[in-house]
């Protein structure tokens, strides 16, 4: 039996009424070493299949890992980053299982002994604070990757035959462990992505990796699970493997959420599983089983001596961590007037960096934030992307508030002036000259048109001499219309009051 | 057989390197004539499974060349090598023995053999061994198995039996051997040759094709002493490609073997293990062995060492704590082996999924020997088994490491008779410690295959070094029924040099008492035979 059947949703204020959910995240992140964790590979994204490969990392026979230093040091900044503990000794392990995107056999990770144990990392939702504890931090190898051709899923099952590009395997990863998150309720979807988000941000000041999930650098593991509410046991979570996205963090936990609540309801049991999260339709569905669990095999890699940091060489790194999000947000929060709530909009909406560098470019806080989170989000969403994914920049859009600001443009100018922005037609003054954006003065043909309007509707004219001023609206609108929306309404208003009263 | 090719086959490696250095022979010389004996004598004594004539002529040639035009050649240009063949070789076809890498070329060179090659040594071949390394007497091979020069119904030793059959054969001047549990050391005293395992992390694995990761090492397997120091100097010594090699310059080696060449042993404390063949600890050693290995420790005395018995206890433990650990790291090495991206695939016909491609390749291309440890490594290090089986062997092995630190005491500090004698008289430690190599002179072709404990046997006393990363040497002692005995030497980690310094001073003491090296004797009895 599986628990997909039909897939059944309860409604999500509902089940919150009877449930209460559990969450918890392992995130997978590259880092952004030069060269692989193994090897002297380059790690550059997207080169032509198999030319970054080595002896070691297509674990040819004979072949011998060397730890890469640099990785252990990202790795012990980020351990540092989330208020780990640094092991003063610790090894990596093998992982073993056939599969052929793992060359040797085995993967190289962590096991028993992980490099960083027992942090936190605190996230905000709603001006409310979550506190995630950080089980482990640990280093390990990536994997190569499978391509399955033929077939009409791109699966492996139904596949003609498969290839295997081993660019990837051994790019140094990082995995990141929460314990399990209770108590967040109904902000369990939100948390997940607050807590995603935040350490994407921590990842981006620490300059240990890209970050760009598109490209695979940080994907997340989700687990949810569900409990009757005042149950003193959790529910049996399921595990939804590779989200990679802040957008898909979130609706895979809330998905789980209203799909487990229907399991529960129905009297059966939620299966341990794996489960693969669907872009396109925001659904997760069953992977491979857990109940069984696979043993591994671990043991201690011999062919890698201990990792043994000098405490004196952890406390330096300790004190040259750059400002961290969390701070630089304190910091900012405070020179902006901000609100708490409304500092964690900006950062839940991932804009943090982009208002702070709009401000630096010239914008008022305000201005800063108001064209972020608002009409820069919704074109985000609808292009279904990152904000930081928008052909703009920070820069650009500082000379747009000022264009406002200096009333160039109004509004509305503005937004079209966007539109030629991100179409690559430029700055926004550029756009604004080449488009014919800006807002007219007291020009000559505005004056022109205000007159043709008054001349034109002599009966309106009348009504607002005898009294009903708020006719006026009409002619407004008709030289706005006549100027096709690049006059500034209050000026030909007040253009028509002048002639008309 | 000619003369010439007789005299130069006959000849040590470091007396070849002193002729070729000198011009008084050419390399291509020197390679024709192992050339020649390995063409005439192979097809019957089985040491090698790759050999290419050319490539090795060609080799020779450049060294000629390179002398004749003046270029500075180092010490050993042009003396021919013969490497086991789990030595990674460039372009040069390497299976470790098994019939799931036939047929590949690798891309790149061990450092062993990266070295060797910068030394300007040519590449005879690739010598026979067992399976993967796993076995003592090369029977495992899944080609064939090679014979032992002394009498070709017997085992030449195992897992280096190539080597030690084509260096006591004349089909090498010296061979590299790996030893994982004894497979340089037990081969080298069953045909009688120096063999020498190395302190684990002086010499590089980059390249060694991996059997068990935490105990393999590389050594040199030759004729003398001497040669077999320089040939250990020519391929030790730290390499960045392998993270557990040992980041210091190696002790002086061929130095040792010379000073000890010259005999004087006064105020070496010499160990003898009473748990390997010692009293209430004889059972399985064959009395002729024993005898030997008496005789070789009163010459020692006589040489002016003072020898004591030691206690080793947990030496007993070694046999059952190695069969854990090796088949684990084995199980665990060899699953790369799965038919996606080199050597031997089965069933991949377009029908079959993945699982059974991998199951099939792994059915058809592993040995019996193999599947059973693979059987076991994975077995031990099942999730519920681990700690019973894999932790615990882990902690024998620490006793054992306790058992030799406490043999060697404080001694481990200096060399012999080099000023480290501990404060209350050197009651504390020995400087060497020696025992038999093997309990047994080497056993005839298919006597122990079908019992895997018997043969597990022989690695008896080859064992605890290997388990401690200790090195350890064998050295012929002498004969039993006409078979060569080795005894074993072993001494704390990077003191490789007293190994050289108390075999060298072993081997000099014999020879003049003989009149002639040991191998001579095989030498005489062949030239008797073939008279």
């Amino acid at each position: 039996m599986t628990t997909t059947a039909g897939d059944r949703l309860v409604a999500y204020d509902e089940l919150l009424t009877r449930y209460e959910p559990v969450i918890g995240l392992e995130t997978h992140v590259e880092l952004g070493t030069a060269s692989k964790m193994f090897c002297g590979c380059a790690t550059t994204f997207g080169a032509e299949p198999n030319t970054q490969t080595c002896p070691v990392c297509l674990g040819l026979p004979g072949s011998l890992p060397v730890a890469n230093a640099a990785a252990i040091e990202a790795t012990v900044r980020i351990g540092l980053a989330l208020g780990c503990r640094i092991a003063s000794w610790c090894r990596f392990a093998r992982k073993n299982y056939f599969y052929p995107d793992i060359p040797k056999g085995f993967q190289t990770s962590q096991y028993d002994e992980p490099l960083c144990t027992a942090g936190h990392l605190d996230v905000e939702v709603d001006g409310e604070t979550y506190r995630v504890e950080i089980e482990r931090v640990h280093l390990e190898e990536d994997t190569g990757k499978n391509l399955h051709v033929g077939g009409a899923t791109g699966r492996i099952h139904g596949a003609d035959h498969s290839l295997v590009d081993y660019n990837r395997a051994g790019i140094p990863l990082v995995e990141i462990v929460t314990r399990p998150i209770p108590g967040t309720g109904a902000k369990a979807p939100e948390v997940a992505r607050a807590y995603v988000t935040e350490l994407r941000d921590i990842l981006l000041a620490l300059g240990v990796s890209e970050v760009r999930m598109e490209q695979g650098n940080l994907r997340s593991d989700v687990n949810t699970s569900l409990a009757p509410i005042g149950d003193l046991e959790w529910g049996t979570r399921t595990e939804t493997k590779n989200v990679n996205s802040l957008r898909s963090v979130e609706r895979a936990v809330r998905f789980e959420m209203r799909r487990q609540a229907a399991v529960l309801d129905a009297g059966r049991r939620v299966l341990q599983e794996t489960r693969h999260f669907h872009e396109d339709t925001g659904t997760t569905s069953a992977g491979r089983s857990k109940e069984e669990a696979t043993d591994y095999r671990y043991f201690p890699e011999p062919d890698l001596v201990p990792i043994s940091p000098d405490p004196e060489w952890v406390e330096k790194l300790a004190a040259a961590l750059p400002e961290l999000p969390a701070a630089r947000r304190a910091r900012l929060r405070q020179e902006w007037g901000l609100s708490p709530t409304e500092m964690s909009w900006i950062a839940n909406a991932g804009a943090l960096g982009l208002v702070d560098e709009t401000v630096a470019a010239g914008a008022t806080p305000g201005d800063a934030r108001k064209w972020w989170l608002g009409e820069l989000a919704r074109r985000a969403n609808d292009a279904g992307v990152e904000l930081a994914g928008l052909a703009i920049s920070p820069r650009q859009v500082a000379e747009l508030t000022r264009l406002v600001a200096e009333g160039t443009v109004n509004d509305q100018l503005a937004r079209q002036a966007l539109d030629g922005v991100l179409a690559g037609e430029g700055d926004p003054a550029q756009v604004v000259q080449a488009r014919g954006l800006a807002v007219m003065g007291e020009s000559d043909e505005l004056v022109a048109a205000v007159e043709a309007a008054i001349a034109g509707a002599p009966d309106v004219v009348e009504k607002v001499r005898g009294g009903k001023v708020q006719a006026l609206g009409a002619l407004v609108g008709a030289v706005m219309k006549a100027t096709r929306g690049k006059a500034d309404a209050a000026t030909v208003r007040r253009m028509l009051e002048q002639r008309v009263l | 057989m000619s003369a010439p090719t007789t005299e130069l086959t006959g000849r040590t490696a470091d007396e070849l390197a002193r002729l070729l250095s000198a011009g008084e022979v050419a390399a291509a010389d020197v390679t024709r004539a192992y050339l020649d004996r390995i063409a005439a004598e192979d097809g019957d004594l089985g040491a090698y499974l790759h050999v290419d004539p050319e490539a090795a002529q060609a080799q020779a040639a450049e060294v000629d060349s390179a002398r004749a035009a003046g270029t500075g050649l180092g010490p050993l240009a042009g003396v021919p090598v013969a490497l086991k063949d789990v030595v990674v070789t460039e372009g040069v076809p390497t299976t470790s023995g098994s019939r799931i890498l036939e047929g590949w070329r690798p891309p790149y060179d061990a450092t062993v053999a990266a070295r060797l090659k910068a030394a300007r040594t040519v590449l005879l071949g690739k010598t026979n061994m067992d399976e993967f390394a796993m076995g003592s007497s090369t029977e495992n091979s899944a080609y064939r198995p090679t014979r032992n020069p002394w009498d070709p119904a017997r085992i030449p030793g195992g897992s280096s039996g190539g080597s030690s059959a084509a260096v006591a054969g004349g089909l090498a001047p010296w061979a590299i051997g790996t030893d994982t549990g004894g497979s340089i050391r037990q081969p080298a005293a069953l045909t009688g040759l120096v063999g020498h395992k190395p302190t684990y992390g002086s010499v590089s694995r980059y390249g060694l094709i991996a059997f068990s990761s935490s105990l393999d090492q590389a050594g040199p397997m030759a004729r003398t002493v001497l040669d077999a120091a320089v040939l250990h100097e020519a391929i030790g010594g730290y390499d960045p490609c392998d993270s557990t090699s040992i980041d210091a310059p190696l002790p002086v080696l061929a130095e040792s073997a010379r000073r000890g060449a010259t005999g004087d042993l006064s105020g070496v404390r010499i160990g003898v293990v009473r748990e390997l063949g010692g009293e209430g600890h004889a059972e399985g050693y064959e009395p002729g062995v024993l005898a030997r290995v008496a005789e070789a420790v009163a010459l020692l005395e006589g040489l002016g060492a003072e020898v004591r018995e030691v206690s080793c206890p947990a030496f007993d433990l070694a046999l059952a704590a190695y069969y854990l650990i090796a088949p684990s790291e084995a199980s665990s090495n060899l699953a790369r082996f799965d038919g996606v991206r080199y050597g031997l695939r089965v069933g991949d016909d377009g029908e079959r999924d993945l699982d059974e491609v991998m199951a099939l390749t792994r059915e058809r291309g592993f040995g019996p020997e193999v599947k059973r440890r693979i059987v076991l490594g994975t077995y031990a290090l099942s999730s519920g088994y681990y700690e019973a089986y894999y932790g615990q062997a882990q902690k024998v092995r620490t006793l054992i490491s306790h058992d030799f630190a406490e043999a060697f005491g404080s001694s481990a500090a200096g060399g012999p008779a080099g000023g480290g004698r501990d404060a209350d008289g050197g009651t504390g430690g020995v400087d060497v410690l020696v025992s038999p190599t093997t309990p047994t002179v080497a056993f005839p072709l298919g006597a122990r295959v079908d019992d895997p404990i018997a043969m597990y046997a022989a690695d008896l006393c080859t064992l605890p070094a290997s388990l401690a990363g200790v090195p350890a040497i064998s050295v012929p002692c002498g004969l039993s029924d006409g078979l060569p005995v080795g005894l074993q030497i072993m001494a704390p980690a990077l003191a490789d040099d007293r190994c050289y310094r108390v075999a060298a001073a072993l081997e000099a003491a014999q020879d003049d008492a003989r009149g002639a090296r040991f191998l001579d004797q095989l030498a005489a009895r062949t030239g008797a035979e073939a008279r």
